[in-house]
């Protein structure tokens, strides 16, 4: 096949929205945090944790659903350590991010090992079915593309319209912006900033969890170690990249996984005269051009990584 | 809740509060270990036995520290001056690939030559490694954290790349591993017949040295400035983005001599998993030492102690040895609670 007619099949797109699925999830929950104020280097260990969590819930007898939100709470739990340790104690969130990406890394392997202590392959759970939405499933390339996929991946673009309605349209949307800009402006409302930065902290490290499970209740069907392997990094990439916007994040989450998709099938083609390390580099490359590309740009939330105490100035 | 600074603590309190957080982080592992149906008193006296219960238990350990001593002293150095350098890993894995690419014949030179010059060559390449995301940070305000842990991301592969191309043995039955460094580029073995190598003497030297820049120079008083406060630091006329390149430059090359010491004091080769996160664990070392150079030493004993210690237990008590990871991954963020309380006091009204 040549390298330019990939782009218009319909197996290539669907492949794009699943590939992009779970970076969604993942970059809503950063942007949530960042938004307030928090930059949660949690994310790549958060986002293991709610991998292994859904995935064992699901093995072990529990419902798929049941699995997702085992897997979110997992999350949640890790925002709060991560929020606990950074809000109210406001120490530095580089060096909190991680060290919860080190422990959440390494409780879930040893989980592992102490759930399943025989095993040397993963074991197999039946994950989400595609479930084709009626009449817009049949327009050709873009309806199939996002239309066929499972129901987590419906989930993920719900969560965008969510994140985005909630921070511009809510008044505690209102309120986490402001955190991440102005907090004395949030105090002088009478609104708690340690309240609203540690919940957002919470519900964005619940999305990055869910981001995980996705991986191994939607796009895989097994946990295996490794298997984040620096997605979470990217989404904090791709933060900065769509401008702590939803929008703009979704879009780049998209054009992400189209890249990735697209340096899969041209290995392929490839036929092995360019060594296939070159390929699986770029994705990560990409990411950090990305960023220099943004850079001059990039309106970073002013208290971004800046603590707050309650009277200080 | 606030905080309210305390008066300067004194060393009795300094050294007491790292101690409360490793008896934090023992209370807080032992719930894992009575979880896998362990007695947690038992399982750490079999990670204490394992870490230090022999000469040989103890040479392994220190064996094991050399290269968290080097990834220790590379984080300390860079987050004192606030450059968040996540990327030792990479650094370390470039230092393995200078190694091999000098030291597995292309230079015949007698050993008191050809060391030295495959130790300024790593260092240059490791140094070289940051200074991109160092530049990155000071000309266009990227987040050096993200720059560098992709990167680690990208080096792996590279290195992968390498040890199935340019780099790859050809009497290696297929194996992606690189050739064995010649005798000449090799280190020595401290005590014959045992693994611990001259490795462990550099990075000794190396941490007292770092020390000495750190305690001693203008370099070192520049970069604590800078980290302390970057605009405090410009108004007194340090320039602020040149000493952070220094530390680059600085961070990256310790990184790699990392990968050094591995390859040319134990491993004698490069593969891919010639480190199991020695630069992650590294910040953990550089954070349980408060940063300190001399202090780096003795966490990066104590870290590798308990990875040493574990994989011996785990053997004995069937408890899995990543209850190593978890307890040092605790450590670090009861290590950083605790030199909070050092310097402030909780006032919850």
């Amino acid at each position: 096949m040549d390298a330019l007619e990939i782009l218009f099949t319909a197996s290539f797109w669907v492949a794009v929205i699943r590939i992009a699925s779970p970076l969604i999830f993942a970059t809503m929950g950063e942007l949530i945090c960042e938004r307030a104020g928090v930059l949660n280097l949690g994310i790549e260990g958060i986002m293991t944790a709610g991998a292994f969590a859904g995935w064992f819930t699901v093995y072990s007898g529990g419902d798929l659903w049941a699995g997702l939100l085992v897997a979110a709470l997992f999350g949640a739990m890790f925002g709060l350590l991560h929020a606990t340790l950074t809000v109210p104690l406001g120490l530095s969130q580089h060096v909190v991010g991680i060290g919860v990406t080190l422990l959440a890394t390494s409780l879930t392997y040893f989980v592992y090992r102490l759930a399943l202590p025989e095993v040397t392959s993963p074991p197999k759970i039946e994950p989400f079915q595609p479930l084709p939405v009626p009449g817009l499933s049949s327009i050709p390339v873009v309806g199939e593309a996002l239309f066929t996929q499972t129901p987590l991946t419906y989930l993920a673009f719900i969560s965008v319209a969510a994140v985005a309605w909630i921070l511009y349209r809510t008044p505690i949307g209102l309120a986490v912006r402001a955190a991440g800009e102005n907090p004395s402006a949030v105090e002088a409302q009478g609104i708690s900033v340690t309240g609203i930065r540690m919940g957002a902290v919470v519900v964005g490290s619940a999305l990055m969890a869910l981001g995980g499970a996705f991986l191994t209740t939607s796009a895989f069907n097994s946990f295996f170690f490794q298997m984040i392997n620096g997605r979470g990094w990217i989404c904090i990439a791709l933060v900065v990249f769509g401008s702590w916007r939803p929008g703009k994040a979704l879009i780049g989450a998209v054009l992400f996984a189209a890249f990735d998709a697209y340096q899969v099938r041209l290995q392929q083609i490839s036929g092995g005269i360019v060594p296939y390390q070159v390929f699986l580099m770029m994705p990560y490359a990409l990411s950090i051009l990305a960023l220099i590309l943004v850079a001059r740009r990039a309106a970073y939330p002013k208290a971004l990584m800046i603590p707050y105490q309650k009277g200080e100035r | 809740m606030r905080l309210e600074p305390k008066p300067s603590p004194s060393l009795a309190i300094t050294l007491l509060f790292p101690l409360a957080a490793i008896g934090t982080t023992l209370v807080l592992t032992s719930i894992l270990v009575l979880a896998a149906g362990a007695s947690p008193l038992s399982v750490f006296y079999l990670v204490a036995k394992g870490a230090a219960g022999s000469q040989f238990a103890f040479l392994e350990t220190l064996t094991r520290a050399t290269p968290l001593i080097f990834t220790g002293l590379a984080i300390a150095v860079a987050f004192r001056a606030k450059l968040w350098n996540i990327g030792a890993e990479a650094q370390l894995y470039i230092g393995g690939v200078v190694t091999v690419a000098l030291g597995t014949g292309a230079l015949p030179l007698p050993s008191v030559v050809l060391v030295p010059v495959i130790m300024v060559a790593v260092m240059a390449a490791g140094a070289l490694l940051l200074l991109g995301p160092a530049m990155l940070k000071t000309r266009f305000g990227v987040d050096e954290v993200v720059t560098t842990l992709l990167l680690n991301f990208i080096v792996l592969l590279f290195v992968s790349m390498l040890l199935e191309g340019m780099l790859k043995d050809p009497m290696g039955l297929g194996w992606p591993q690189s050739q064995k460094v010649i005798a000449e580029a090799q280190l020595p073995r401290l005590i014959q017949g045992k693994r611990l190598h001259y490795g462990f003497v550099i990075a000794l030297a190396s941490a007292v040295l770092i020390w000495v820049v750190m305690k001693k120079t203008v370099l070192g008083y520049e970069m604590r400035a800078v980290g302390l406060n970057p605009e405090g630091a410009r108004f007194v006329g340090i320039l602020v983005d040149r000493t952070l390149m220094k530390t680059a430059l600085l961070s990256g090359g310790l990184a790699a001599l990392a990968g050094f010491s591995e390859v040319s004091g134990l491993k004698g080769n490069l593969t891919l998993d010639l480190s199991p996160g020695y630069g992650y664990t590294g910040i953990v070392v550089a954070m349980l030492a408060m940063l300190n150079p001399l202090g780096v030493i003795a966490a990066a004993i104590f870290v590798a102690g308990i990875f040493v210690g574990a994989d011996a237990m785990s053997r004995a008590a069937k408890v899995s040895s990543y209850i190593a990871d978890v307890m040092v991954a605790t450590s670090l963020l009861t290590m950083v609670v605790a030199i909070l309380l050092t310097r402030f006091r909780i006032r919850w009204r």
